[in-house]
């Protein structure tokens, strides 16, 4: 018997017993025939197909934007998943709905449902409003007609017009209800998951699966169609952590953590606190709230950009098997393209690095064709620890310059132990193009890749040190 | 505002193909294509496909019953590949099965056996070896042989630009199905309900009055649902008619990508001639138009490049000659500017190289040229209205560009990493189809008994509020409430024998032919109320907020009880009105002539911040002067200027069609290809000129769809100036898009030393 996958979507109970890999998008607009959801890309470069998935913790639902094409159904199992139906209320539109039709926000009418999802989770996930924020949280979705100035000022009025309208109460559901952003019905959202039974997973006829499923962000732009011939395992429903604690030393990150969990926890901003910003360059938000970090490193995509801040913190991936765990590190993990140090049914369960020393330095270059929502031309991410003006140790990682995430073994060596000044600076470039074999792609040219690198790993000294680098002398 | 196609936009209720509610049993289609770019097709083995589970027929060329035909200009592209293969993508079979996935198992199953032959991408050989789709053209005005010896300065260059994804966010589709008689009712996602019709038929070898066509509306077009929406039509059309079972085909995204053509890349090469005080004495011009494999509307496009060679600038003496050339390519076609803007760009080229060559600011060249009352274009038509100094003159005052230098400097100077540049862009672009016989539509108007209106013509609405536009027409002419008119779909039943949404012009086409049909029912409507109030013969009467006013005086006749009485008097409460744009022709024997009705002026001046460590760019700001004539819709029109001027600027910018030397394309998903997004949206800001009356646009207003993008042409030159400011003598290849890696090459590649790549 196959197992029955139960969720709310918008008002409705929603049982099924189709396949858990199915993705939602196609489970929303073909069985559930809401249309309003729209297949615009199917990799998560458009945001046509954003809903809100929101999960029970206590007596609280927290929701997240994510892209349906690219989301397991059976991910939605207990979750209340929010359409652009979900926040119609009768012939009443929302201040969000009204706030776009205002200011003209919307032409050709396909990409808007998943603007005014997207826009519609802020207000829901955050209790505080800061109106760039609001306006960045569409920043997963592409629309081609307006030119998204229109947006811009809809994204900005909507967001004055709820701050303006919330009340003091102290449920902030009820003051979005009253403010006319959602309708009443969120309010019984909690109880109604509370009340929805799961009927537990069958693992009596084990299969082993095909695809092990974490975030999926990746695997659904290429698999989509195999996916649903073969057996799944969700990872979100197999024990594999997304919390991120620190021990003995050490910050370990459940390998299901996805890249927002890490950008909000406090552990890391803490320690690195301009990473969160930096790390707005990985994806959109609704990749950042699905994609994982245990995800990133096995998918072994040479331009992963968490992979490459993981490398140069010298991470180890801690590995797990029936019960049989072992660790490697990070930089050791990588055998050649999407080759890894992994066998059959090997997992990784968590990865951890030290908790960084005083006067130690993070920094995370990337350039991409276009700057957000895109995949990176060449990256690279520097750790350094001082001692005085010395430093005392370094690493150095460079994506999109060779076929796997690549630690650059020997700029790390040569800079270790060195001052930091142009001449060092300019010799470790050298040495990073030597340990470097770029390939000419639709991301850029070999000579662009590698001359790129120089220049980002310029950027990381200006950035972090700029009163010992300026940029005339990199000329 | 409002706008009910909005209203249903953001409740998610508007319906696109994909979100029909289909009858149960339909069928579903996929495309199997050449994966080789030029060569002979010698078989197509689909016996393994046949196997595929669920797979309910596969359809070949040899399987079309009329002609294999779906060429619009020139007849020279098959349906189905039937003996040769001319690019990557070009469809060879349709699989139809009970899903969507077992249809694209099947297309996976299928085998072509196909001998390569040389492969073309580059127009510039295609010329070499004689590969055009069409004759050369040349315009002349003046005598450019003569006009070298009077200049002071003659620059030679040569200038790029690139190709662009349409990327409109719905991907083509339809769904057909039969209809009793042999006939097929198609729902397309067309700019041009008759070309499909048209074709279909032609498939199908039946009469076009079998083919109905249905539009309700397109999740973005920008031309690429003008031509090349036929085909998936017809293959829908064609798979349903022979299973006689509803077929829905829809494009997954990368299909589309690689299927459909783009914009047409272009290489040209520039001979511009000054005196010293920077007047432009002499141009000559020639374009190399990457065509693609067919023809496509290319030719059209070539045309429309011809007469904005000159954009918005008098020049005495031009001789420019376009060369459609014929490459391995998917066939390019129409795309918002249409030719236009390639055109530009290089005239543009043309004044910023020979700027950099006298040591002026490219400004002064452009400012000095610009083009006055009376001024005679290449082709023969004079200026009317003349907008381009006004508008120019208002950029610099409204927004104050000498404080914007001042600051631009100010920062230059400040900064080492980071440099500003600006740049002007004047526009002036032609409205009309520069096909004199397209220029021609038709509205059929109903009013209910219940007072409400019903609008028909063939304007299909794709985001540019065409029907918005429309409605104001009705509810302008009648006096009445805008909510009690309602757009219908665009339909071949209803409304016959159209032209295709597109050339900017479908507004003032459909609009005014929309006028007639209401001054036609209203001027009976006049005559109903005269008999009712028994008014006298010289007593003037209108309708003014749905009452009667006669003499100037409101009576109690409402509109609502005005028309149940029309009705009831055996009047008619429809009209059928026709239009066609008078004082257009032109003379393709001797280029000359009066093609547009009239054009449209602009300026914008364009900043931009290049970061010279890493080689990427924000365009800060794009603020212009247009001239909308006098607007009627300015929610609508500001909405196109701005989603236009950014599709110019990503043209110029970001986006990147790249295919390699097979002809495969490299950018083949949203992941390679990029548009610009929120953050990449600069400082907006639109002036709508005032005074400037149309006379021959709907309600004296200009069209909007086209113009504003070729705004975007200045954020080229705005990031080329800041890299200036980094590299005082770099000097540049024009070649757009100037894409990070451009900058960057740029930047340093030509300084760098003991690199060991």
């Amino acid at each position: 018997m196959k197992n029955q996958i139960t969720f709310v979507c918008n008002r409705e109970v929603v049982k099924t017993t189709i396949h858990p890999g199915l993705s939602l998008l196609d489970f929303l607009r073909n069985n559930l025939l809401l249309t309003g959801t729209k297949e615009g890309c199917r990799e998560g470069d458009c945001g046509a197909c954003t809903v809100l998935i929101g999960e029970l913790l206590g007596d609280k639902v927290n929701y997240q934007s994510v892209n349906s094409c690219l989301s397991p159904i059976g991910d939605a199992a207990a979750k209340h998943i929010v359409t652009i139906e979900g926040l119609n209320n009768g012939s009443d539109l929302s201040v969000v709905q009204n706030a776009f039709v205002e200011e003209g926000a919307s032409q050709c009418g396909f990409c808007t449902p998943g603007f005014i999802v997207s826009l519609t989770g802020y207000f829901l996930i955050n209790e505080k409003f800061d109106f760039d924020d609001a306006v960045n949280s569409m920043d997963g979705n592409i629309c081609r007609c307006t030119g998204h100035s229109s947006i811009i000022r809809a994204g900005r009025k909507s967001a004055e017009i709820i701050s303006s309208k919330m009340s003091n109460h102290s449920n902030h559901i009820s003051a979005l209800i009253n403010s006319g952003l959602i309708p009443s019905y969120f309010a019984e959202i909690p109880t109604k998951l509370k009340e929805l039974k799961q009927v537990q997973i069958d693992d009596s006829e084990k299969v082993s699966p095909s695809y092990f499923i974490s975030g999926g962000t990746d695997l659904y732009v290429q698999k989509w169609e195999d996916i649903l011939n073969k057996n799944v395992k969700l990872l979100s429903s197999d024990g594999i952590s997304s919390n991120i604690r620190e021990e003995d030393g050490k910050y370990i990150i459940g390998a299901n953590a996805t890249v927002s969990d890490f950008i909000n926890s406090q552990l890391i901003s803490n320690v690195f606190p301009f990473i969160g910003e930096q790390l707005k360059l990985f994806g959109s938000l609704p990749i950042r709230n699905r994609a994982s970090i245990g995800g990133n490193i096995v998918n072994a995509s040479p331009i992963a950009d968490m992979t490459s801040i993981l490398l140069a913190l010298d991470s180890t991936v801690h590995l797990k098997k029936n019960g049989q765990q072992s660790e490697i590190k990070l930089k050791n993990f990588y055998k050649g393209y999407k080759d890894l140090e992994l066998s059959d049914g090997e997992l990784v369960a968590e990865v951890s690095f030290d908790i960084p020393a005083q006067n130690s330095y993070l920094n995370f270059e990337k350039v991409s064709q276009r700057t957000f929502l895109d995949i990176a031309s060449a990256n690279t991410s520097i750790y350094i620890e001082l001692n005085d003006s010395i430093i005392k140790s370094c690493n150095i990682s460079a994506g999109g310059v060779a076929p796997i995430p690549l630690y650059l073994r020997k700029t790390s060596e040569f800079l270790t132990g060195k001052e930091i000044n142009y001449s060092n600076i300019s010799e470790a470039t050298i040495i990073a193009r030597s340990e470097i074999e770029p390939i000419s792609d639709a991301r850029g040219s070999a000579e662009y890749k590698s001359l790129l690198l120089r220049q980002l790993i310029y950027a990381h000294f200006v950035i972090l040190f700029p009163q010992l680098i300026s940029i005339n002398e990199s000329e | 505002m409002n706008n009910y196609d909005v209203i249903s936009h953001v409740k998610g209720e508007s319906q696109f193909v994909d979100d029909l509610l289909i009858p149960d049993g339909t069928l579903y289609a996929s495309v199997y294509y050449s994966e080789v770019a030029h060569g002979e097709l010698l078989s197509v083995d689909s016996s393994e496909a046949t196997t595929v589970e669920g797979v309910k027929g596969i359809f070949t060329a040899k399987d079309i019953p009329g002609e294999n035909q779906i060429g619009g200009i020139v007849p020279d592209e098959e349906l189905l590949a039937e003996d040769k293969v001319e690019f990557i993508g070009q469809p060879i079979a349709v699989v139809v099965a009970d899903s969507l996935l077992n249809a694209r198992e099947g297309t996976r199953k299928i085998k072509a056996e196909i001998n390569p032959l040389k492969v073309i991408t580059d127009p510039r050989e295609a010329f070499a070896n004689d590969n055009l789709i069409v004759p050369p053209r040349i315009f002349n005005l003046g005598d450019v042989e003569r006009c070298w010896t009077h200049c002071d300065h003659i620059i030679e260059g040569k200038a790029e630009s690139g190709g662009q994804e349409h990327l409109y966010l719905e991907t083509q589709g339809a769904f057909a199905y039969p209809v009793e008689g042999g006939g097929i009712k198609i729902i397309s996602s067309t700019q041009s309900p008759t070309a499909v019709q048209r074709v279909t038929a032609r498939i199908l070898e039946i009469p076009m009055h079998k083919v109905e066509v249905d539009v309700l509306r397109l999740g973005g077009a920008f031309g690429g649902k003008e031509d090349q929406a036929s085909a998936w039509a017809a293959l829908a059309g064609l798979a349903s008619h022979k299973l006689q079972k509803p077929v829905k085909l829809i494009l997954q995204r990368q299909e589309d990508l690689r299927m459909t053509g783009k914009r047409h890349p272009y290489s040209s090469d520039f001979k511009i001639g000054l005196n010293n005080d920077g007047k432009i004495i002499g141009y000559e011009v020639t374009f190399y138009q990457n065509a693609g494999a067919a023809a496509d509307l290319s030719p059209a496009v070539l045309e429309r490049t011809l007469f904005h060679c000159t954009n918005s600038y008098y020049i005495p003496n031009v001789k420019a000659t376009a060369i459609s050339c014929k490459t391995n390519l998917p066939p390019n076609t129409a795309f918002r500017g249409f030719g236009g803007p390639q055109g530009m760009f290089v005239i543009e080229s043309a004044i910023y190289k020979a700027a950099e060559k006298i040591g002026i600011d490219p400004l002064e060249i452009q400012k000095k040229n610009l083009l006055d009352e009376g001024d005679e274009f290449p082709y023969g038509q004079m200026t009317k209205q003349c907008q381009s100094r006004r508008t120019w003159n208002r950029v610099e005052q409204k927004y104050e560009v000498e404080k914007i230098k001042e600051r631009v400097n100010e920062f230059n100077t400040k900064n080492d990493i980071y440099k500003k540049g600006i740049a002007f862009m004047p526009i002036c672009f032609g409205i009309s189809f520069t096909n004199t016989s397209m220029n021609q539509a038709s509205a059929l108007v109903h009013i209910y008994t219940d007072g409400s209106v019903s609008v028909s013509t063939a304007a299909v609405e794709m985001g540019q509020g065409v029907n918005d536009k429309l409605r104001r027409v009705v509810s302008g002419i009648f006096s009445i409430s805008i909510d009690k008119v309602k757009t219908e779909s665009a339909n071949t039943t209803r409304i016959a024998n159209t032209s295709p949404t597109a050339a900017s012009s479908s507004a003032d086409l459909n609009g005014k032919a929309t006028q007639q049909a209401c001054n036609d029912i209203l001027s009976r409507l006049k005559e109903v109320a005269g008999e009712i109030l028994n008014t006298s013969a010289s007593s003037e009467i209108y309708i003014k907020d749905e009452f009667v006013f006669v003499n100037g005086i409101k009576t109690e006749l409402s509109w609502n009880e005005l028309i149940k009485t029309t009705h009831l008097n055996r009047v008619n409460l429809s009209s059928h009105a026709f239009y066609a744009t008078p004082t257009i022709h032109f003379d393709r024997e001797k280029e000359k002539g009066e093609p547009f009705a009239y054009h449209s002026f602009g300026t914008a001046i364009v900043e931009a911040t290049v970061d010279c460590l890493r080689g990427i760019y924000i365009i800060d700001s794009v603020k212009a002067v247009h001239d909308f004539g006098k607007s009627f819709d300015p929610l609508v029109d500001l909405g196109q200027a701005e989603g236009a001027i950014m599709q110019g600027l990503g043209w110029m910018t970001i986006e990147e069609v790249i295919y390699d030397e097979k002809g495969k394309l490299l950018t083949d998903a949203l992941s390679t290809y990029k548009v610009p997004d929120l953050h990449f949206t600069p400082d907006v800001q639109v002036e709508f000129l005032e005074d400037s009356e149309n006379p021959l646009g709907i309600f004296k207003s200009k069209a909007i769809g086209e113009p504003p993008l070729m705004y975007g042409i200045g954020g080229y030159f705005a990031i080329l100036n800041a890299i200036k400011e980094f590299r005082r003598n770099v000097e540049f290849e024009i070649s757009a898009p100037i894409t990070p890696e451009k900058v960057l090459l740029n930047l340093y590649s030509k300084v760098e030393k003991n690199v060991n790549v």
